[in-house]
Order: C-alpha cells, then sequence, then structure tokens
C-alpha cells in the first residue's frame, strides 16, 4: 500500500472537522438513546425548492396562485415565490393559500429561532396569515404571523419560533393565506425564505387570552377553551413581533383542579363550585394572562321543547335542527355593551349575554331569511342569575325584512314583547322563563331576518347576565290538532 | 494511522497543527479578556457580592423625582421615575447590584427606579472606569453609567462640571449604546457623542463591559475591549474640563425624557438593569 500523503487542503479539512467535534463536545454530552436525526437543513426557497418540499394548495383557494418566478427575484438571485391573490368571486377560488411541506418525513429545526423571508407586493398589501407548522396531519405546532404588511420593495421579514426544541422532525416548512384587498386581487413575492438563529431575536413573552386576564361564568360539567394564545419576541431593531401559536407550544395549569381541570390542548372542564385560575407557561416562562372560571356549582337546563319537529323552525336548541343563522350576537359597534360567553353544559349548548343592553341574532346576510308565515308563536327560553331590579324590561323584537331581504328599504315590520317582573309571564331570577310570544299580529312573516333582545322600556338589566335557549317558531295550531 | 513526521511534508502543515492545537486545548474556555496593560491597578471596585442593600460606605442615593434636589421634577430631562431606595428598585442579590424600573404611581409620578452615586465617597480623576452590565430593554428605558464633576460645594454648575456618560442606552434600541461628554458649549443636545452598534447580539441578553480610558486630554470608549471613540480638545465646542476635576461614579435607570421619550403601553415591565462590578484603574 502506498503511503497516504495528505496535502495541506486536506488537512485543513482535518482540521475543520477536529474543530467542529471539539466545539460540538462542549456543548452536547451524548446520553443514552438519540432520535433519530432529522437533517436540520434550514432552507424552504432560496433559489429554488430546497429537497423534498411539496406544494399543497388549501381546498377552496386558488389552486395555481403560487408560481416560481425567475425574472423578479431578490437581489437577483435565480428564482422567488410568486402568488397571485385572486379578486373577489374568482371563479377558480376566492383566495390563495397553500402549505409547503416536507415529505422526506421532516427538519430538525431545534438549532433556529426564526423562520425568515424576504417579500415584497404589486401593492402594500396585508397577508392575513403566514407562518409554518401547518403540515395536514394535525399542525401541532402551527405558528401564524397575522397581518403581515407588505410594501411594494423588498422587506425581511421575521417569524419568531415559539419554542424551537419541539420542532424535531417538522414537516411543515411554510404555510400562507391571504384573501384580495378590499375585493382587488393582486400578486406578492417571497425569497430567501430560510430558518435562522437570529442572535438579534430576544426576550421571549408568551401570553394567553392575549395577555388578558379573562374571566367568565360557568357551571358544572360545562366546557371552554383557553384561547389568544400568543408568543412575542423583540426583533434587532426594538421591533416587537407576536404571533399566533397552537397549544402544543404552552404547558396548561389550573389553581384548582376540584373546579376545573385543562388538558394539553387548554381545553377546560369545570368539575365543580368555586373558582379556578387556568395559567400557561412556555419552555419555562410564565405566559401574561389568565382564563379565570368562575363556577356556580350545578347548572338548570332549560325545560326540553316537545312540539313535534314538523311544526317547527328553530333557531338555536339542541333539540331540533336549527336554521343557519348569521350569528348570535352582532357586537353592534358603537353602543352595544352586551359580550357572549356562550356555554355547553353536558351537551347542551346555551346562550350567554353578558354586560347586556341590547343584542341581535341575524339570519339574512349570508344565509336566507326564514319563512314562518306558517307559524304562529316565537319560544325562547331565559335565564337570569342575578336578582332582577324592579325597574327591569326585556323587549323581544322579531323583525321581517320584507321583500327585499334586507334592513331597511321601507318594507321591514316588526312585532314585540315586554317581559317585566309584573308580566305574565313575569322576569324572575334563578328559573328558566318560557316565553311563548304570538307572533300571529305579523302579518308579512316570510322573510324574517332578525331577532333584537333590548332593555329599552327599563334599564334595570342593564350590564345584565342572561343565558338564552331553545329559540323557534312554532305551530300552536297544528298542536292543538 | 500516519505518524507526525509523515505529516509535516512543510511549514505550512506545521503552522496548521499548532494552530488547530491551540484551538482545541482553547476552545471550551471563553474568549481572553485583555485589559489595556498600562491600567493594571485597581483603586476602587464594588463587585456587588453582599446579598442586601447597596454598600452605604461606597453608594449615596438621589431620591424622588429631581424637585427635591433641582426645583423641577425630570432631572433636566422630563423623565418620569421616582427614585427610591427601595428594595423592590434596588438590591444586591446573586452576586448583581439590580436596578429596576417599575410602573407603580408614587407621589404622583408613575414610575418608580434607582440612582446611586459615588458624591463624597469616591472621586477622583483619570483612569479606566468599567463596568459589567446586563441592560433592560423597551421603549422609554434609559439607563447609564455616568461621571459627573465635582461641583465645588456649589459654587459650579453642570454643565461646567462636566460630565462623561460611559454607557447611555434606549430600551428600544437594544443593539445600540452612546458614550458623551458634555461641558460648557457642548452639553445636553450639543454634546459631543458617538453610538457603538454590537453587531451578532444585544445588550439586554448578555452581559458586556463598558468602560473609559481617561486621561490628560484624552477619553477613549470601549465597548468589550473594543475602542470605538476617543474624545480629545480638539473634538470639543468649548473649554476642556477633564483635565483637573475629580468625577463621581453614578448609575441608573431612568424611565421616560427626552433622549428616549415616553414607555409605550407595550414596553414590559418591571425592567432591570444587572451590575456585575464597577472599577476603576489608575496606571
Amino acid at each position: 500500500m502506498n503511503p497516504i500523503e495528505l496535502k495541506s487542503s486536506q488537512l485543513t479539512i482535518l482540521a475543520g472537522l477536529l474543530l467542529m467535534f471539539t466545539a460540538l463536545g462542549c456543548e452536547r454530552s451524548v446520553d443514552g438513546l438519540e432520535e433519530p436525526d432529522y437533517p436540520a437543513n434550514p432552507d424552504v426557497f432560496i433559489n429554488g425548492f430546497s429537497g423534498g418540499l411539496e406544494y399543497f394548495p388549501f381546498e377552496d383557494s386558488r389552486q395555481d396562485a403560487f408560481s416560481v418566478d425567475n425574472e423578479d427575484t431578490h437581489d437577483n438571485t435565480e428564482a422567488s415565490m410568486r402568488f397571485d391573490v385572486p379578486n373577489e368571486g374568482d371563479p377558480s377560488g376566492a383566495y390563495a393559500g397553500a402549505i409547503f411541506r416536507d415529505e422526506n418525513g421532516g427538519r430538525n429545526l431545534t438549532s433556529f429561532n426564526a423562520l425568515t423571508f424576504y417579500a415584497k407586493g404589486t401593492k402594500a398589501g396585508t397577508i392575513n396569515e403566514i407562518g409554518f407548522g401547518q403540515d395536514f396531519f394535525g399542525n401541532e405546532f402551527e405558528v401564524a404571523l397575522n397581518d403581515l404588511k407588505l410594501t411594494t420593495n423588498w422587506r425581511k421579514y421575521t417569524v419568531p419560533i415559539p419554542d424551537a426544541s419541539n420542532l424535531t422532525s417538522e414537516q411543515g416548512m411554510l404555510w400562507y393565506a391571504e384573501g384580495p384587498e378590499d375585493g382587488d386581487g393582486y400578486s406578492f413575492w417571497l425569497d430567501e425564505v430560510k430558518y435562522e438563529n437570529l442572535p438579534g431575536l430576544a426576550q421571549p413573552r408568551p401570553a394567553i387570552m392575549n395577555g388578558n386576564e379573562e374571566t367568565q361564568t360557568s357551571f358544572i360539567g360545562s366546557a371552554t377553551s383557553v384561547s389568544g394564545l400568543t408568543f412575542t419576541a423583540n426583533q434587532e431593531d426594538g421591533v416587537d413581533v407576536t404571533v399566533s401559536a397552537a397549544p402544543a407550544y404552552y404547558s396548561f395549569n389550573s389553581s384548582n383542579t376540584d373546579v376545573a381541570t385543562v388538558d394539553d390542548n387548554g381545553r377546560v372542564s369545570v368539575l365543580g363550585e368555586g373558582t379556578a385560575e387556568i395559567t400557561a407557561s412556555l419552555d419555562g416562562l410564565d405566559a401574561d394572562g389568565a382564563l379565570i372560571i368562575e363556577s356556580l356549582g350545578d347548572f338548570t337546563p332549560a325545560p326540553t321543547p316537545d312540539e313535534d319537529p314538523s311544526n317547527v323552525i328553530s333557531i338555536f336548541s339542541d333539540a331540533y335542527e336549527n336554521e343557519p343563522v348569521d350569528f348570535y350576537n352582532g357586537f353592534y359597534e358603537p353602543f352595544q355593551t352586551t359580550t357572549s360567553n356562550d356555554f355547553v353544559v353536558d351537551g347542551n349548548n346555551v346562550l350567554g349575554y353578558e354586560n347586556f343592553n341590547f343584542v341581535g341574532i341575524e339570519f339574512n346576510q349570508d344565509v336566507p331569511t326564514i319563512d314562518a308565515s306558517e307559524m304562529t308563536h316565537l319560544r325562547m327560553d331565559i335565564f337570569f342569575p342575578d336578582e332582577i331590579p324592579d325597574n327591569s324590561a326585556l323587549t323581544i323584537n322579531l323583525v321581517d325584512f320584507g321583500a327585499d331581504a334586507s334592513f331597511g328599504g321601507g318594507d321591514d315590520s316588526e312585532v314585540s314583547s315586554t317581559l317585566r317582573p309584573t308580566t305574565n309571564p313575569a322576569l324572575v331570577s334563578g328559573e328558566w322563563i318560557s316565553v311563548d310570544f304570538d307572533i300571529s299580529g305579523l302579518a308579512n312573516r316570510s322573510t324574517l331576518g332578525q331577532i333584537v333582545l333590548d332593555s329599552d322600556s327599563g334599564a334595570g338589566l342593564q350590564g345584565a347576565t342572561l343565558y338564552v335557549d331553545n329559540i323557534y317558531l312554532y305551530d300552536s295550531s297544528a298542536e292543538a290538532e | 494511522m500516519y505518524t507526525l513526521n509523515e505529516l509535516m511534508k512543510n511549514d505550512l502543515q506545521l503552522y496548521l497543527l499548532i494552530f488547530l492545537a491551540a484551538f482545541v486545548l482553547t476552545g471550551c474556555g471563553t474568549e481572553n479578556e485583555t485589559e489595556e496593560e498600562s491600567y493594571t491597578d485597581i483603586v476602587w471596585q464594588d463587585e456587588f457580592d453582599t446579598d442586601g442593600p447597596v454598600d452605604s460606605d461606597r453608594w449615596i442615593f438621589d431620591i424622588g423625582t429631581g424637585e427635591e434636589i433641582f426645583g423641577q421634577p425630570g432631572w433636566g430631562n422630563n423623565e418620569q421615575q421616582y427614585y427610591t431606595d427601595n428594595p423592590e428598585n434596588i438590591r444586591v442579590e446573586d452576586g448583581m447590584l439590580q436596578i429596576t424600573a417599575r410602573n407603580e404611581t408614587v407621589e404622583n409620578s408613575s414610575y418608580t427606579s434607582a440612582k446611586i452615586l459615588t458624591r463624597g465617597t469616591f472621586e477622583t480623576t483619570y483612569g479606566r472606569f468599567e463596568a459589567r452590565i446586563q441592560l433592560p430593554f423597551g421603549q422609554g428605558i434609559w439607563p447609564a453609567f455616568w461621571l459627573l464633576g465635582d461641583d465645588s460645594d456649589g459654587n459650579e454648575t453642570w454643565p461646567q462640571i462636566g460630565e462623561i456618560d460611559i454607557m447611555e442606552y434606549r430600551g428600544q434600541e437594544p443593539t445600540v449604546i452612546h458614550g458623551s461628554v458634555h461641558g460648557p458649549g457642548y452639553s445636553a443636545g450639543q454634546a459631543v457623542t458617538d453610538r457603538y452598534t454590537i453587531s451578532n447580539g444585544r445588550f439586554d441578553t448578555e452581559f458586556h463591559v463598558f468602560a473609559i480610558e481617561w486621561g490628560p486630554d484624552s477619553i477613549k470608549y470601549f465597548v468589550d475591549d473594543v475602542m470605538y471613540n476617543e474624545i480629545t480638545p480638539d473634538d470639543v465646542n468649548g473649554e476642556w474640563v477633564f483635565n483637573d476635576n475629580s468625577f463621581y461614579i453614578i448609575l441608573n435607570v431612568a424611565v421616560g425624557g427626552t433622549f428616549v421619550g415616553s414607555p409605550s403601553p407595550q414596553t414590559p415591565f418591571p425592567q432591570t438593569m444587572l451590575v456585575d462590578y464597577v472599577r476603576v484603574y489608575k496606571e
């Protein structure tokens, strides 16, 4: 065998390898089993796709919104990612959106702290959502930067990773969703899309409930979820960037598991009477904000309706199939104070209205109006947990939108019924009030569009909490037959 | 396997090996901190090694809004904090001085913080003044490590007494610090100043050493042994007041004020400046 001669270049390589080893040796110790080694390849799209990446557009999006652009690139590289957002009404899809998934089993992203890219638009559009962790396999570690503001010049953007130690085999390398801007489509580009470990990205601050302390009134058997999960980091230029993050990044805790428990996905189950504070942490950092569960104990469900389903048009009830609605709370600005705290107790859905002054339930915008020509009554079960002042009045308004099937236009008509502590049925607290409201006085009820509850006739209920269940229209004459 | 002799084909390879050996030997160590060799004699220091309040033999406090001392609040800069000596605002813990700015209302101020000085306990002319500090962050946070000249029992006033700002920092610029001098004809907005931007890091996530080396007609500014500026009498638009007066050390965290602007609703509180040590060397 010939003696092996190393050239100095080879020796340099050897030296480099040895150096690498030495450097690694300082940081890591081998202890026991190792996870399968997924590549730590940081590249998503530099001069083209990195190996193994596949494009999966969202089902209802414009399927060909994405293309590789060899003309308009950042820093005159070979290629960029181009996205064509459709106009409103485009038959090819209502929006642009896709995931880019690693089909080789995933990447090890644990050594990075951010997804970064350059972007620009044909106009200063706002990308609704862009991030990583959507893989169509459960999206366990999904992260989204909401409302990314584009400029018409290339600019670098950073999407921080909340806790990269989770991303040992991440497949969802990039995802986005963007709709038309004021009805108009436009185009935007991404380039040099990659994962980085930015030394200037720091001061991690996780939050739940968007950093607020929120109190929810609940009952034994009710369920709710921790929401508003965000992660904020401070960039090198001193500007904060906040992303929304999946529950899997957080550890949740309940201060009183006799009252409420919380699972790994942030789902809260109320088990007893009392108060429990749900908090969270991320990578050892306490999250700002808390969900405070005030459980009033056992919930008395509303009486189960006994009308024959064939004589019923239901708007909100677990006993019937409900007509579609636009919403159960319109959050009308600026005068409405009513907030919603809908809840589920033992599988029974209940509308919860808090800070009441008035609230509207609508079925006329994106859903058909309701034809109740054959119906004679509006039924509604209402519960006031707190004491009812003498000057209270609750008015129920049922509005027909007339021939134009929309609000206003001179053809609307309505019928109202007002409950007071002195009426029959009376406004009482602590028990369900079943309202059977005769609507036959409303001549035209073939294009019903809205139910409004208000406190205009008696200020006593302003700020009150009420629960509503079993809202439906029925035909009382059919019942009598 | 090959022997060393086989590998050493020429000098280049030998050098490479030596280079490599040096790396392997030092690879795990921290960087060597090379002090300027001329400043070897420590004449004053606080290592902040005893938990509890700051050492009253070394430091005094400024308390209040500035109105108590200067007749009007804001310390001349529209600063918004009320300085206290409460442990919530200043204490020594885990080998560090901790000065903490809080958003709590005291005496009509929306924030509290702390400021300590060596006035009357240690004042000197010339030397290397250095401190190892991890800074806080956030819009409107203004920490500083600085020197003021003695006022000869009130016979002289600022800016004639002289001011040397070894380190000032805007919480909203986590990679930038400022070093300045103020004197007659070059004070406040006309101060002689330079900024230093750190690459590959931030001042609020790790400790950095801020220093000046001050001698006759010269003040050199350092961050982590990088000299980024030297100010001499040629640079100032007025009398050089740094050759005869003696100066004392100040550490503080201000909130708001003309240099940084007000905190924003997003500024996280509390914010703490950690000081590992303050040392003064003479040649």
